[in-house]
């Protein structure tokens, strides 16, 4: 009995590949030796507080890189989620405040805001899809365009000024807290919920990563290939016009020039440290979350020990290329 | 031999990972000739050229060009000692004057600026001796392919080349340019200029080759002067067929004849671009029917054009006698196709995806409901699947990237099987696949088609095509030149076709 444990402990070892271990599993030992160094060092981390703080701070990213782990599983990118955020977080003030279109019922015009703001960004998402899928523009170059324009259009929506507002029907999304849990957190929490069941149960989800993984062999296996692309831009569109209302709810003001900047490499870092395949064909949505948890607890760490924010970014910028690079490792052999 | 030979490569040896792409291959050429090289995909002629040219490290046999030993580290190198390439695709700068791609590389210079009136000058004097007079000011994308490809012709003289290789010049040509291409071959040979000529096309090597070098499975098998050489015996040898020999089974098919069915797909005259001009066919319930021809005689583009991946120009197709116009391959699957490609990594597999997942990929709208996956339907058809195919994996949640050729092309059958087709394409089912998988696949063809399954089967393995299919239909440059059935399909029947086209018993005869 004892003799066959014995050789099968010693067979596992000999097909133990800490490389390939490393590449599977080390975003997830990262995060979880940043936890335990906090737990020893920072002061007050495990605290509620801190664990808000820090949820809250991460939601965002993570909503938006939801919809950019579709869009990276095609083999896709989209560099517009920043300024679509702009443009959602300058278009529903503008509506609840009366701007546009004057409803005297605070609760219908808050609904109505937010919905024409998310159906906005939905639509500019279909225009990168458009330009991906039927006018065949590179992704990187085609949600350039919006990445360029979309701020603009947000500051001529806004005029270039910066709206403040206190309306608290609105500002729940950002602030309300039922049974202590952060709002974002929890629409975060169903999206990812929802984002997971659809890549692994779902036909859509297949269709995604047959189209990334070979987009040629998918096609000829009748996969509607430029409808899925339609589809995950529009999804994109999607999730960074609810980032965008989110952020603005949290700030009681929507600046068209700060919101959502920089977003798009916040998100395409999660993405990757996550594990998902930037050539496309391997997505994981768990992944991006584990990946953009990494990024935000590295940040809070080095601030919350007194190294400068400029360092800070140095540190974020090292942790994405080792990430990628154990990747690489394991995919090669 | 008279003349000393200007290149001379003998006793070649490459391998990859361990696999020879190359073993004892020869090639040798004398001034001033035009010299053919010929053999199937995988022959070993790009890797031959690419030895020479530098771009791979031979691992043994010697090289000597001009009388002296020849070693050479780049394609680069090999263009300043002489040797100049003009791939299929033209690598020329589009976006530059005709002067600027002619003088790449040895700008001439007065006073420390570029000359360009003397480059203008060298340029205009370079085309001119193949007759060809352009404003060389204009950017190169301004003229037609032809005419592009002049211009690698001229770099290449103008770079004092003593021999010029040309790999499959005449594929993207119409007749007219095709003409003027070998005019300036001509040309070249007359100012004692090599060529090395890669085609496919039999009648052109006649047409402007002196000389012909046949490759196989990495060996040079035959070296013939061009009017020495029958069209018949140039394709047995590139094929390894011995035509007067009787040949036993070679595969897993036999040649019972078998009562055939309803007509399932019947083409008219198919035409689309340079590579179908004229292809009819009819492929009829429960028959295998075969595809023979050369490389580039319009096989895999014909199947496309059923398939609906590529539109056609003209032509008509019908399908159990209704009229079939497919836009688009999921049209061909609604109408109940199927059609496992030939390059299995690049049309076929997704590799990061598992076995189950690229088995289903075409039958995504039947296990589902919704929009949700049937896990339990899903794993129901995989695994019957993965057993009556006997396809070897750790299960159905393997990548299909970890399995092997052989079983991986078996997943790609079951993908199609999983949708009950009516009829089904394969093209070259059995290349790079070991040779128990490639019997398995065989039979398992033949029992589809013996249970009503049409089949359409592209193979340039010729006793695949022989044995397997119950009637071939042989393309040659974009047209069906022979229609053959039951018995009267035989090797070198198919192989004569193959080589004269229509106007076959004559030309033997004389």
């Amino acid at each position: 009995m004892s003799d066959t444990v014995s050789t099968a402990a010693v067979k596992r070892d000999r097909f133990f590949d800490p490389l390939e271990f490393l590449a599977r599993y080390g975003t997830l030992i990262a995060l979880g030796l940043l936890l335990v160094f906090n737990l020893i060092f920072t002061r007050n981390f495990a605290t509620l507080q801190t664990l808000n703080v820090n949820l809250t701070q991460v939601c965002t990213i993570v909503i938006v890189a939801i919809g950019m782990t579709m869009v990276i599983g095609t083999g896709g990118i989209d560099l517009s989620v920043g300024s679509i955020m702009a443009i959602s977080g300058a278009l529903a003030p503008l509506i609840f405040l009366g701007t546009i279109l004057p409803v005297s019922n605070i609760g219908l015009s808050v609904a109505v805001a937010m919905v024409a703001a998310v159906a906005v960004a939905t639509m500019l998402g279909l225009f990168n899809g458009w330009l991906v899928a039927s006018m065949r523009i590179q992704p990187i170059i085609a949600t350039l365009v919006l990445f360029i324009a979309g701020r603009g259009i947000a500051q001529v929506l806004t005029n270039g000024n910066l709206q403040v507002f206190r309306v608290s029907e609105f500002q729940w999304i950002g602030l309300g807290r039922p049974f202590g849990i952060p709002v974002q957190v929890i629409i975060m929490l169903v999206m990812i919920l929802i984002a997971a069941w659809v890549l692994r149960r779902t036909v859509f989800g297949r269709q995604i990563l047959a189209t990334g993984g070979n987009e040629k062999a998918a096609e000829l296996a009748g996969i509607p290939v430029g409808r899925v692309k339609f589809a995950v831009y529009a999804i994109s569109g999607f999730c960074a016009g609810i980032a965008g209302l989110i952020v603005v709810a949290i700030n009681s003001a929507s600046d068209a020039n700060l919101v959502g900047l920089g977003m798009e490499l916040d998100a395409i870092a999660a993405v990757a440290v996550g594990g998902t395949l930037l050539v496309g064909g391997k997505a994981t949505i768990v992944g991006t979350v584990v990946g953009a948890l990494t990024i935000q607890l590295v940040r809070y760490t080095l601030l919350a020990n007194g190294v400068p924010e400029a360092a800070a970014l140095v540190v974020q910028a090292a942790i994405i290329v080792a990430a990628v690079w154990l990747q690489q490792q394991g995919r090669m052999r | 031999m008279a003349q000393t030979p200007l290149l001379s490569m003998t006793g070649i040896e490459k391998r990859f990972a361990g696999i020879p792409a190359l073993s004892g291959a020869s090639l040798e050429i004398l001034p001033g000739e035009v010299h053919a090289l010929i053999g199937q995909n995988g022959a070993g002629k790009s890797t031959m050229i690419k030895v020479l040219t530098g771009y791979h490290r031979r691992d043994a046999g010697t090289v000597s060009f001009a009388g002296q030993p020849f070693e050479v580290g780049s394609p680069h190198e090999a263009q300043s000692s002489g040797i100049s390439t003009i791939y299929q695709e033209i690598n020329l700068v589009p976006l530059r004057s005709v002067t600027e791609n002619i003088c790449l590389g040895r700008e001439q210079r007065r006073f420390g600026l570029l000359d360009w009136g003397a480059m203008h000058a060298e340029a205009e004097r370079l085309l001119a001796t193949f007759g060809i007079g352009i404003d060389v000011r204009r950017p190169l994308m301004d003229f037609n392919t032809a005419t592009q490809q002049m211009v690698a012709i001229a770099r290449a003289i103008g770079f004092s080349a003593r021999l010029v290789i040309m790999d499959e010049p005449t594929s993207s040509l119409d007749e007219g340019e095709v003409a003027v291409l070998f005019k300036v071959i001509r040309q070249l040979k007359a100012d004692g200029v090599s060529v090395i000529f890669v085609s496919h096309k039999l009648d052109e090597l006649y047409e402007v080759c002196d000389r012909v070098t046949i490759m196989r499975d990495g060996k040079t098998v035959r070296v013939a002067e061009m009017d020495k050489i029958a069209k018949l015996e140039l394709v047995s040898a590139m094929l390894g067929r011995d035509v007067s020999r009787a040949d036993g089974h070679a595969t897993a098919f036999d040649d019972a004849q078998r009562p055939k069915g309803e007509t399932v797909l019947r083409a008219r005259n198919l035409k689309a671009g340079h590579a179908v001009r004229d292809v009819s066919f009819q492929v009829a319930r429960g028959e295998i029917v075969g595809f023979a021809g050369l490389l580039g005689a319009g096989r895999t583009e014909t199947a496309r054009l059923v398939f609906g991946v590529d539109r056609t120009t003209g032509g008509s197709m019908e399908l159990n006698g209704r009229p079939y116009d497919p836009q688009r391959p999921k049209d061909a699957i609604l109408a109940g196709l199927g059609f496992v490609t030939e390059d299995r990594k690049l049309e076929g597999i997704v590799p990061e995806l598992s076995v189950a997942e690229n088995m289903t990929l075409s039958l995504l709208p039947q296990i589902s409901r919704n929009g949700v996956v049937s896990e339990g339907r899903q794993r129901e058809l995989v695994e019957g699947f993965i057993e009556q195919l006997g396809i070897k994996c750790s299960g159905p949640n393997q990548k299909i990237r970890e399995l092997s050729g052989g079983n991986q092309q078996k997943v790609l059958l079951a993908r199609w099987l999983a949708t009950n087709p009516r009829l089904l394409i394969l093209d070259e089912p059995t290349r790079g696949i070991d040779v128990g998988a490639k019997g398995e696949i065989q039979r398992l063809v033949r029992k589809l088609a013996d249970e009503g399954l049409a089949v359409l089967m592209i193979s340039s393995e010729l006793e695949e095509v022989v044995e397997g299919a119950d009637r071939v239909f042989v393309l040659r440059e974009g047209r069906t030149v022979a229609e053959l059935e039951g018995e009267a399909i035989s090797e070198d029947r198919v192989l004569d076709a193959m080589a004269h086209g229509l106007s076959t018993r004559t030309e033997q005869a004389s």
